[in-house]
């Protein structure tokens, strides 16, 4: 049978992170689903989880006066979903909502939140973590801004 | 490391035509998004067929206006040539407006080819940006025609929104086939739009192919061309295996007039399809 710390274990952003450490996140996880079109969380929402996804697709969505959501990017199996439970005030910026069928992994911010307080040097690991993925998402956010393929003027 | 022998990109053979255009009239015009289109062409000079290998590229000409360069995205198997285009600049702009029955003039083929044989027993990866699908095109279909060669062949591509997406027809086909991996990405969404939303370069690390054994080829803006080669790299692709077809200012496609001269190569003689080992230092020099 697939164990929470086994999943965690295997996935690349818990990569070489120590036993105990692995042992204290688990402590936190839980399984979820999310049907197709289903809410994952709304901007302005306390952030108080993030999300390992296993399988399926979720959009980032903002919501536009006039033009309804607008999908920012999408994310899919193997994707962290979530990282605003890391900086206060602790609330979303975007919406979350599943494209189709989705499952992940749970993780309690509040109670990875305290763990950190109370030791740093699991706080650092993630924020490396985590750090890394924002470098990610912000290059490719440059990217798409960049507008690459249209038209030179 | 397993990686294509040095010997590639080779140089293009002298086109039968290079100095003087070949009469093609127009079988069909199609309007593939709202500024790009397609030619499909026959050749009507009666001489002999033309051959063509994927990536390379011919100049066409419309009389009384002007010549550009222009890939070739036919499938090499079929008898039409054909070119897809957006419609730019002065020459383009007048291509769109003409009609099933016009005369074009056709110089070429020219340049360098995508290292479909030489990738055999590779998997093969395709990243295409934008217009960047129709150089690639003709590849993907010589890959197709001898699939069996191939490990896992997958095909990224990229545009700006939804509607900016070339040869659906084709690209929903391709998805339906079990011996090819399509993924789709776009960099804005439109309403209903339920597809992926990012740049092409996100998708490469979850990609399923062995990296040591994998001939990359990819074709889009060239700002693109370099994240999507630097995200390979970071999979363990190695930079004599990645392949870019690169645009430059051809005019006369048989390295006479120097236009297009990028460093110590002429981008229609020596290009335009590059292995990446050898522009990667070029491509980030502002001094070319």
């Amino acid at each position: 049978m697939e164990t929470l710390e086994r999943i965690l274990g295997e996935h690349p952003f818990f990569q070489n992170l120590d036993e105990p450490y692995l042992q204290l996140v688990t402590g936190c996880a839980s399984n979820v689903r999310f049907e197709p079109d289903a809410c994952i969380f709304r901007e302005g929402e306390e952030a108080n989880q993030f999300y390992l996804i296993r399988q399926g697709r979720v959009a980032l969505q903002i919501l536009a006066p006039d033009r309804g959501p607008i999908t920012v990017e999408t994310l899919e199996e193997g994707d962290i979903l979530g990282w605003s439970w890391l900086i206060p005030p602790y609330n979303w910026h975007f919406d979350a909502r599943a494209l189709e069928l989705t499952r992940a992994i749970a993780l309690d911010a509040k109670c990875l939140r305290r763990k950190c307080e109370e030791d740093h040097n699991l706080g650092y690991e993630l924020l490396k973590r985590f750090g890394h993925i924002m470098e990610q998402r912000l290059s490719s956010t440059r990217l798409q801004l960049l507008d690459m393929y249209g038209v030179r003027s | 490391m397993a990686s294509v022998p040095d010997i590639f990109v080779k140089p293009a053979p002298v086109a039968p035509h290079a100095m003087f255009p070949r009469m093609y009239v127009i079988q069909q015009v199609r309007k593939e998004t709202a500024d790009t289109f397609t030619l499909v062409l026959e050749d009507r000079s009666g001489g002999p067929k033309i051959k063509f290998a994927p990536g390379q590229f011919n100049m066409v000409y419309v009389f009384g206006v002007g010549e550009i360069p222009i890939s070739i995205s036919s499938d090499p198997a079929s008898s039409v040539l054909v070119h897809t285009t957006r419609a730019v600049g002065t020459v383009t702009r007048v291509m769109a407006g003409l009609r099933r029955g016009d005369a074009v003039g056709i110089r070429g083929p020219f340049g360098t080819v995508w290292p479909v044989h030489e990738a055999h027993g590779h998997d093969i990866v395709i990243v295409a940006g934008g217009i960047g699908l129709a150089p690639l095109r003709s590849a993907l279909y010589e890959v197709l025609s001898q699939r069996e060669a191939f490990g896992k062949v997958v095909l990224l591509y990229g545009t700006r929104t939804p509607s900016d997406i070339l040869f659906r027809e084709e690209l929903e086909q391709w998805r339906a086939r079990f011996d090819l991996e399509v993924y789709v990405t776009v960099d804005r969404a439109q309403p209903g739009w339920r597809g992926n939303v990012g740049v092409v370069t996100t998708l490469i690390h979850k990609l399923p192919f062995d990296p040591q054994k994998t001939t990359a080829m990819i074709c889009g803006p060239e700002i693109m061309m370099r994240f999507a080669a630097l995200e390979l790299q970071k999979r363990g692709v190695g930079p004599d295996s990645i392949y870019l077809s690169l645009e430059r200012n051809m005019k006369c496609g048989i390295g006479l007039c120097g236009h297009c001269q990028f460093g110590p190569y002429f981008v229609c003689k020596d290009g335009p399809v590059f292995r990446y080992s050898r522009v990667k230092d070029l491509l980030v020099k502002r001094e070319i």
